[in-house]
């Protein structure tokens, strides 16, 4: 704590001009947060298998998470919601849980919100069980998916309610509702009822409503589903810079990979209940846990085969569809003998005859000869869909970096082509 | 295309919307009229006059009896409210009892019950209890009856309020009852205030269960009509008649403009 202090202060110090209110109010959310961003990439790198269910228990002392989760369940009758979930998240971190509808994600939310209660396990907040305590009495807040605002109050009711339910003084009250109302760039419409705002204007009353009371971590259901594209991605940004400016912990919840991916600092994917993997953006993408995950997350090509030999430092896999392929030899060991070959479409590439590579040698790359059976142009990038002489699918997205037709027709005759190193080999 | 031809003013329309409406409100206009009779005898019309409402006011008997109804039924409408409110609350926002279902059958019998059953079953009741009968055993009847109104249409509009705005509430600092205060209540206040409207006009309205219910010297205002009405019908009573079906007529409608006037704030209430 002593050490920290200096290099806290310094850090607060440029936030000052923009968010007096907050220091003084939380003095204790602010000091994790200058030092949140060496955590976050440390775990990442070492395996981030190991960094999902913080198995970190014996040094409580020098980071102790803000939010833990420990084998939580919420069973609905013989259903369970969520299956023994545990998580950490810091202080400052920007958290998105994503997963598919019915996964059990919003139902995880609701629990730290207080709006049900865990059938096993614990959740503590700042090390205090949070169980017993309702949800008015948390220092948390929620952004509810389709903005709960209250019909027969005014915007500037609707963000002065939890401030006047806290005591505040009636001044006060004012002073922080027109910080709010700037915060999220809704001057002049304080007056309105939310019948006359526009969808994007109710989703910034509900978020400023949710932020006024400070709370020490911030809920967000699905907050951007019900705009539209456009807007949802500049509220994106917004929403980050607000978060990072604050200092704040956010959660958000979303079945929308590249809005958790845009945000978030560190993803959790919860598929039938349970938290499937913890990572980063980057991770969760190029190194996904499972199966499951690697078709979730983005498009991919698997290829499912029986592990051959290693050799300098490739390792041959006879797959079915695609013959024998070659990925980089994993650190550790294979546990299984039969497993998946994945490759991201980005990083297939297509040529109209093979490579000839420096190397020569039959490991340098994988190929694979097939006829393009369909072409997507989808402006930014090209995907084709390449149709193995095995009768297996291969997707190859290519970016459309100049402004020329489509390199490729459809049932043109070419090679798709990858690197061992972007392969991936998954066991489950 | 045949809601179009449906809408339009064909003489064939014009014939059935006018005989319709003969057929609902030609008694009620006619004795609306004659409630203006000058003659003593209901059946000839003697001119126009105010004379059988000034008899009214000066019948100490019917004046006591009118009170009497309007007593009743501010009173049983005000407890059926309150009943019939924490009713349907109770049904849509608590938790999911053993036996919901029935209770919820239960609360709904009145509705389809015959007046007959209910008011006898009452008068059994209140004769094993030796209560007294008067003015609180027909209250307490006349609020039996039009509880489940009251649930029925409270129940509705609470049923159309997204839960998550009382979970909005409680996440931004309220214990349960002041979420239900600060934004439950100011929602469905048009709706209770239409169910205590439909309460105080069936009370008004009610002489089967009030007759086996009330007591000597406790007559309503419809059980002393149907009494005088049976000596023979004086023009007076026309008269009474006409300003109930007044007062029903001004309470429905703003009954109607109030469930309006919720129904307005519930689709704000429900976003997108």
């Amino acid at each position: 704590m002593a050490e920290e202090r200096p290099d806290n202060e310094a850090a607060a110090g440029p936030a000052k001009p923009e968010s007096p209110v907050i220091e003084a109010e939380k003095p204790e959310a602010l000091p994790a947060e200058p030092s949140q961003p060496e955590p976050a990439a440390a775990p990442a790198r070492p395996e981030p298998a190991a960094a999902v269910p913080a198995r970190i228990e014996p040094q409580p002392e020098p980071e102790m998470p803000l939010l833990r989760i420990e084998g939580v369940t919420r069973k609905f009758g013989n259903f369970r919601a969520v299956d023994r979930v545990t998580l950490d998240i810091r202080a400052g971190e920007f958290f998105a849980l994503l997963g598919p509808s019915g996964c059990g994600k919003t139902t995880l939310l609701r629990m730290l919100a207080g709006f049900e209660t865990p059938d096993e396990g614990r959740i503590l907040l700042d090390g205090r069980d949070i169980a017993p305590v309702l949800p008015h009495e948390r220092p948390v807040n929620m952004m509810f998916q389709n903005y709960a605002l209250f019909p027969h109050l005014s915007v500037k009711d609707n963000i002065a309610f939890g401030l006047k339910r806290a005591g505040m003084a009636k001044a006060d009250i004012r002073t922080r509702v027109a910080e709010m109302v700037a915060l999220v760039k809704l001057e002049g419409l304080e007056k309105r009822k939310p019948d006359q705002l526009s969808g994007g204007q109710r989703q910034r009353v509900a978020l400023a409503r949710s932020l006024a009371r400070r709370p020490q971590v911030l809920l967000l259901d699905e907050p951007l589903a019900a705009l539209d594209k456009k807007l949802r991605e500049s509220t994106q940004q917004e929403l980050m810079e607000l978060q990072r400016r604050l200092g704040m912990t956010f959660i958000v919840v979303t079945h929308d990979q590249e809005e958790a991916m845009t945000m978030a600092s560190r993803i959790g994917v919860m598929d039938a209940g349970r938290l499937d993997q913890v990572a980063t953006p980057r991770d969760l993408y190029e190194t996904p846990a499972s199966r499951w995950i690697a078709e979730f997350v983005g498009d991919i090509n698997l290829f499912e085969g029986q592990v051959g030999a290693a050799e300098a430092g490739r390792l041959a896999i006879a797959t079915r569809d695609a013959g024998t392929l070659y990925v980089a030899e994993p650190r550790s060991p294979l546990a299984k003998s039969v497993v998946s070959v994945a490759i991201r479409p980005e990083k297939v590439k297509l040529s109209r005859r093979a490579p000839a590579a420096e190397g020569t040698s039959a490991h340098a790359f994988n190929r694979l000869e097939g006829v393009i059976t369909d072409v997507s142009y989808l402006g930014g990038h090209t995907t084709y869909r390449v149709k193995l002489d095995s009768g297996a699918i291969v997707r190859s997205s290519m970016a459309n970096t100049t402004r020329i037709v489509d390199a490729y027709a459809a049932s043109q005759r070419v090679v798709a082509w990858f690197m061992p190193d972007d392969c991936l080999v998954l066991e489950q | 295309m045949a809601s179009r031809r449906i809408n339009r003013l064909t003489p064939f329309n014009v014939t059935a919307l006018a005989l319709g409406l003969a057929f609902l409100y030609l008694p009620i206009v006619i004795l609306v009229i004659y409630s203006f009779n000058a003659s003593r005898l209901v059946t000839v019309w003697g001119g126009w006059s105010l004379r059988w409402y000034y008899e009214f006011f000066n019948d100490r008997a019917m004046m006591d009896a009118a009170w009497m109804s309007l007593r009743v039924a501010a009173v049983s409408a005000t407890i059926a409210t309150i009943l019939g409110t924490l009713a349907a609350v109770a049904l849509t926002r608590g938790e999911r009892f053993k036996g919901r279902m029935l209770f919820s059958g239960m609360l709904y019998a009145p509705l389809v019950m015959p007046e007959v059953i209910s008011g006898l079953s009452l008068l059994l009741l209140f004769v094993a209890l030796d209560a007294g009968r008067g003015f609180w055993t027909v209250t307490i009847a006349h609020t039996t009856l039009t509880m489940c109104f009251v649930t029925v249409v409270v129940q509705s509009r609470l049923g159309a309020i997204d839960r998550s705005l009382e979970e909005a509430a409680m996440d931004l600092g309220c214990d349960p009852v002041r979420a239900f205060l600060s934004v439950t209540l100011p929602l469905i206040i048009p709706s209770i205030a239409a169910g205590w409207m439909l309460a105080f006009t069936l009370s008004l309205d009610d002489v089967v269960i009030a007759s086996f219910t009330t007591g000597p010297g406790s007559a309503t205002l419809p059980i002393r009509i149907y009494s005088e009405v049976r000596l023979g019908v004086k023009p007076e009573i026309n008269a009474i008649c006409t300003m109930v079906i007044a007062l029903i007529a001004v309470v429905i409608t703003v009954a109607s403009f109030a469930s309006k006037l919720s129904r307005a704030q519930g689709e704000n209430a429900v976003p997108l």
